[in-house]
């Protein structure tokens, strides 16, 4: 598509919302002049021109697809004829998808919890020091770019040539420089699954930074002035006030990354595809939505699979929203 | 400021640099090695490129044909490196097995007594009483030192010649709509969530909660099985840019909702009472008094989303063609990164260039960037 075709799309697409909004308000506005007896039919047919688009496209990208991948779970590969529980039975079979739940729980483990600790152990670090600002700038910058990005930067990091041969990768490079024989990392199984955690780890930490780097500013000066006058020392500070202060933040940001950790696919399709035992369940599910023609009974378990690891934190956000409302009245 | 240098604020400060140098270092790798020559770039680590390095190279002088005779006398001359600026040759020989015999300026005689001599700036004279025979040159191994030099060569082939340039355009065309899409009609809805009353409020707010860490997994399948009908039914190509749009929109919406209708509730009430006492109906008061208000709400919340679309690879790898003329910058360098695996200068200038504009505003709107994640994460 040339140039001009591209922005001309994009600027139709764009008016047809604008137009929407605006042309049906105003036919709106218009017929209630000329009609302006009943103010509760105008709200109410206001309230369904301002939900409408939002809510059909909520329906359809969301609350149905839901239901239908797990229907879909329970059919065949054409999602035509009902299996029962097969498409289970194949998963629970399929070595790829041990080692994804395998590596999936790994993630799970060593992400979350080391993102959250760097982003808390930095943030302290940056609070007190006078270029903190600018280290923070650099830290979190990671988060902008792109998992593929991301993906190339850290492939030329690992990047693997033949003993006596010039390493052109940094790690290899400081491997060899110490005496000892350069790696393929990434195809070292088991152990390759944390150089690919390090990506993520390298991306969520400025996040965990950041949200921390808020927060540390709602301690009261007060107590921590306090407890420097009663003498304690830093690292008790740290360990007895901040920390204890900081609980809930750190569980919002181990959510946050927790759930985007359970769906990782960008880093593991990029660099591996899953090979040398690095699968994952978001790529084994992009896998079987187009092998072979594609397999929607086999995906959707996988995809539902992905979704069991986040309904403990959405029933836990429903309970946490219930409670705010109920505050607010 | 106070510098208050003691032990642990020394450890701090020792910490911290550690932590930025392993944070920059891969991006600036990446960076450095994108300007670089690419057949250095084959054979030499990055970090060499940034100092002045000694290299050893092979260098052939000209033949009989290039002789000139004076006064009896036959010259060969030249330049090693056809004028290329800044190397400085340091030894030289004249066989493979002693490539530093001779020091810059000195004069190597060989065999036949024919005199060589090297300079610094790679300017050489191979001086004969006899007329020269052979066509070919005579072999030359140099140690020279050679400056970092940069070339924008690489930003050329991967632009034109690897498509990365229509790749580029394809994903503003997806993430400028799909930025702005969710943005309109997610205000509508925030506003409606807000300040309209109606029934199943509760119910909508409560599933826009629990959209918001439903993984868009769930929906891939059913949505593509939806695209691909409507587009047989219909007869047009299931895979377009308003597809993407709209698949953006989904995903989208209920964090723009949520982060929109955070915002909204923190509006003062009496306004909003005051325009609806003179008659604004709820249309004139969205336009009039809750957009102009919302404006930094909605920069923070159109950065978190842009930046969300342009850096997403798998709903544009599953609802758009792989055709140049639709592919997205993430999926075109997945797909270098599978045929040009080896061609280190494509895929660190594709990466690089990938990064333009995320990193373009995370630099200039950093602020709104952080304020739409703290937003999004402290409350909810």
């Amino acid at each position: 598509m040339s140039f001009f075709s591209l922005i001309s799309t994009v600027i139709v697409g764009v008016l047809f919302f604008i137009i929407y909004f605006g042309l049906s308000n105003f036919i709106l506005d218009l017929v209630c002049k000329f009609k302006s007896n009943s103010v509760a039919l105008e709200n109410s047919v206001r309230a369904i021109i301002f939900i409408a688009p939002a809510f059909l496209v909520l329906f359809m990208f969301i609350l149905y697809p839901v239901f239908e991948t797990v229907r879909l779970s329970f059919f065949d590969k054409f999602g035509r004829e009902f299996v029962g529980w097969n498409n289970y039975l194949w998963a629970l079979n399929d070595p790829n998808f041990r080692r994804s739940i395998l590596n999936n729980l790994g993630w799970l483990l060593i992400v979350p919890t080391l993102s959250t600790f760097f982003g808390l152990v930095i943030a302290n670090l940056t609070d007190k020091i006078w270029w903190g600002t600018i280290a923070k700038s650099i830290i979190f910058m990671p988060m902008a770019i792109s998992f593929v990005g991301a993906g190339v930067i850290w492939k030329f990091i690992y990047d693997y040539r033949g003993t006596g041969d010039h390493q052109i990768g940094l790690l290899n490079a400081i491997v060899v420089s110490l005496g000892m024989e350069p790696q393929a990392w990434l195809t070292i199984s088991i152990w390759n699954n944390l150089f690919l955690m390090a990506i993520m780890i390298w991306i969520q930490t400025g996040l965990a930074l950041v949200i921390f780097s808020a927060a540390l500013r709602g301690i009261p000066n007060e107590t921590l002035e306090a407890a420097r006058i009663d003498g304690a020392s830093e690292f008790r500070i740290f360990w007895s006030i901040i920390i204890p202060f900081l609980e809930r933040t750190i569980l919002v940001i181990w959510t946050i990354i927790t759930i985007l950790v359970l769906k990782v696919f960008d880093i593991i399709y990029a660099m591996t595809n899953g090979e040398w035992q690095t699968e994952v369940l978001a790529n084994l599910m992009y896998d079987w939505m187009f092998r072979g023609g594609g397999d929607s009974g086999r995906g959707s378990v996988l995809a539902f699979c992905i979704m069991i690891g986040v309904i403990p934190i959405l029933v836990w956000n429903l309970y946490r929203h219930r409670q705010e409302q109920k505050n607010e009245i | 400021m106070k510098f208050k240098l003691n032990l642990s604020s020394i450890f701090s400060q020792l910490l911290l640099l550690f932590f930025v140098i392993l944070w920059i270092t891969p991006t600036f790798g990446l960076l450095i090695s994108s300007f670089r020559d690419k057949d250095q770039l084959a054979i030499s680590g990055w970090w060499t490129s940034l100092v002045t390095t000694e290299v050893n190279e092979i260098h052939r002088t000209k033949g009989n044909k290039a002789q000139i005779e004076e006064e009896g006398i036959f010259f060969i001359r030249g330049n090693l490196f056809d004028n290329e600026e800044g190397k400085k040759v340091l030894s030289y020989g004249i066989t493979s097995k002693d490539i530093n015999a001779y020091k810059v300026g000195e004069v190597a005689i060989l065999k036949d007594k024919s005199e060589i001599i090297v300079f610094e700036n790679g300017d050489y004279q191979w001086k004969s009483k006899s007329e020269f025979k052979k066509k070919k040159g005579r072999r030359l191994f140099i140690t020279a030192t050679s400056p970092p030099s940069f070339t924008l060569d690489n930003y050329k082939e991967v632009i034109f010649k690897e498509g990365l340039g229509q790749a580029f355009l394809n994903t503003i065309a997806v993430a400028l709509p799909a930025t702005l899409i969710p943005l309109i009609i997610c205000s509508f809805f925030a506003y409606s969530l807000t300040w309209m009353n109606f029934f199943g409020r509760d119910l909508l707010l409560a599933s826009i909660i629990a959209s918001l860490v439903v993984p868009l997994q769930m929906s891939l399948i059913p949505i593509l099985t939806i695209y691909n009908d409507l587009g047989a039914l219909f007869n047009v190509e299931a895979k377009s840019f308003p597809g993407v749009w709209m698949a953006h929109t989904g995903f989208g919406l209920a964090s723009t909702t949520f982060l929109l209708w955070n915002f909204m509730k923190s509006l003062p009430n009496e306004m909003l009472e005051a325009a609806k006492v003179d008659g604004a109906t709820h249309y004139d008061t969205f336009v009039r008094i809750v957009i102009p208000l919302s404006i930094p709400a909605f920069a923070s919340i159109f950065i978190l989303q842009f930046l969300w679309v342009w850096n997403d690879l798998l709903v544009g790898l599953v609802f758009l063609d792989k055709h140049p003329s639709e592919i997205i910058l993430t999926a075109k360098l997945k797909e270098l990164l599978g045929s040009r695996g080896e061609n280190w200068e494509i895929l660190t200038t594709g990466a690089f260039i990938s990064m333009t504009v995320p990193l373009f505003i995370f630099f200039s709107l950093q602020r709104f960037f952080i304020r739409g994640l703290v937003a999004g994460s402290v409350k909810g």
